[in-house]
């Protein structure tokens, strides 16, 4: 499966996950949906108010995904692509800089830092 | 030995380079545009590219959540303005249905020795597309202009916001 293929088929489902979520929910939803869990993985979304989503998929034992999606909005996306004059709002990134950023900060995240020791 | 620049925090900038900066942009564009409406059209469109990144920038700044209300969204507008161009504006005369209010300022960074001419500029346009850039990006749909302006004579400047709609998310085109 391409790469573009299988961003099409997580968007759409999270779209539905997200409108049902939306639909079922008894009060207004502030975070929206958080994350699913399956025998074999959890997916973990974060989405900012401006629409933009975070996805992880990590095993069942992972904690503190959300913090760790936030962080990587805030120190990562934000600076490296939405500071970045060259990365288009809505395009695809393609920036080097942002690609190793987000390489050392997950190897540095203390969910991978446990593991290995 | 550092250089004298080093001292100063690099993440911001002296608001006297902004106001010259800004200036000589403005001045600029009225020389090459002969309209002086497309001027502000500029401007507005230049203003409103900059609230599309900002309000990325402001959200992963301050965490704010989802307003509810547009009460809340005034208070995080004037929020930015204090955070990105140390500006105090008041929030004033609500409209009785509460989705459209007033930003009154009489001291601007932008327009601090501004001598107009008298052509129908609008000089903070950059401001008012600003805000509709950002809110655009959080799904609200407003309507931003100027009631009464400094520059030209007025004893404060008063931007109008009106709440228009909400923008729902939906499926790309041709992907269902």
């Amino acid at each position: 499966m391409s790469r573009e293929e299988e961003g099409k088929l997580m968007y759409g489902m999270l779209f539905s996950i997200k409108s049902f979520v939306t639909k079922i929910s008894p009060l207004d939803p502030k975070d929206g949906f958080l994350n699913y869990k399956t025998s074999k993985y959890t997916l973990h979304c974060l989405e900012t108010p401006s629409g933009i989503k975070f996805v992880m998929n990590t095993d069942n034992q992972a904690q503190g995904i959300r913090e760790l999606l936030k962080k990587i909005y805030s120190d990562i996306y934000v600076k490296y692509v939405i500071r970045n004059p060259l990365c288009g709002i809505g395009e695809p990134i393609i920036s080097e800089l942002f690609k190793n950023k987000l390489d050392v900060f997950i190897k540095q995240a203390p969910l991978t830092a446990a593991r290995a020791s | 030995m550092s250089r004298q620049t080093s001292r100063l925090d690099a993440k911001k900038v002296n608001s006297e380079l902004l106001t010259l900066t800004y200036g000589a942009l403005v001045s600029q564009m009225l020389k090459e545009i002969d309209n002086p409406d497309d001027v502000n059209k500029q401007l507005e469109r230049i203003g409103y590219n900059m609230g599309v990144r900002l309000i990325e920038d402001f959200l992963a700044r301050t965490g704010s959540n989802r307003c509810m209300e547009m009460r809340e969204t005034a208070d995080k507008i004037q929020q930015a303005f204090r955070l990105y161009i140390n500006m105090q504006p008041t929030v004033t005369s609500w409209s009785s249905s509460g989705d459209e209010f007033s930003l009154v300022w009489d001291q601007c960074p932008l327009s601090e020795w501004v001598e107009m001419p008298n052509n129908g500029l609008k000089y903070c346009a950059l401001i008012p597309g600003a805000i509709r850039g950002a809110l655009q990006m959080v799904q609200l749909d407003v309507q931003c202009w100027f009631i009464q302006d400094q520059l030209k004579g007025d004893p404060v400047t008063e931007l109008r916001i009106k709440y228009i709609k909400r923008l729902e998310d939906a499926v790309p085109a041709g992907e269902d």
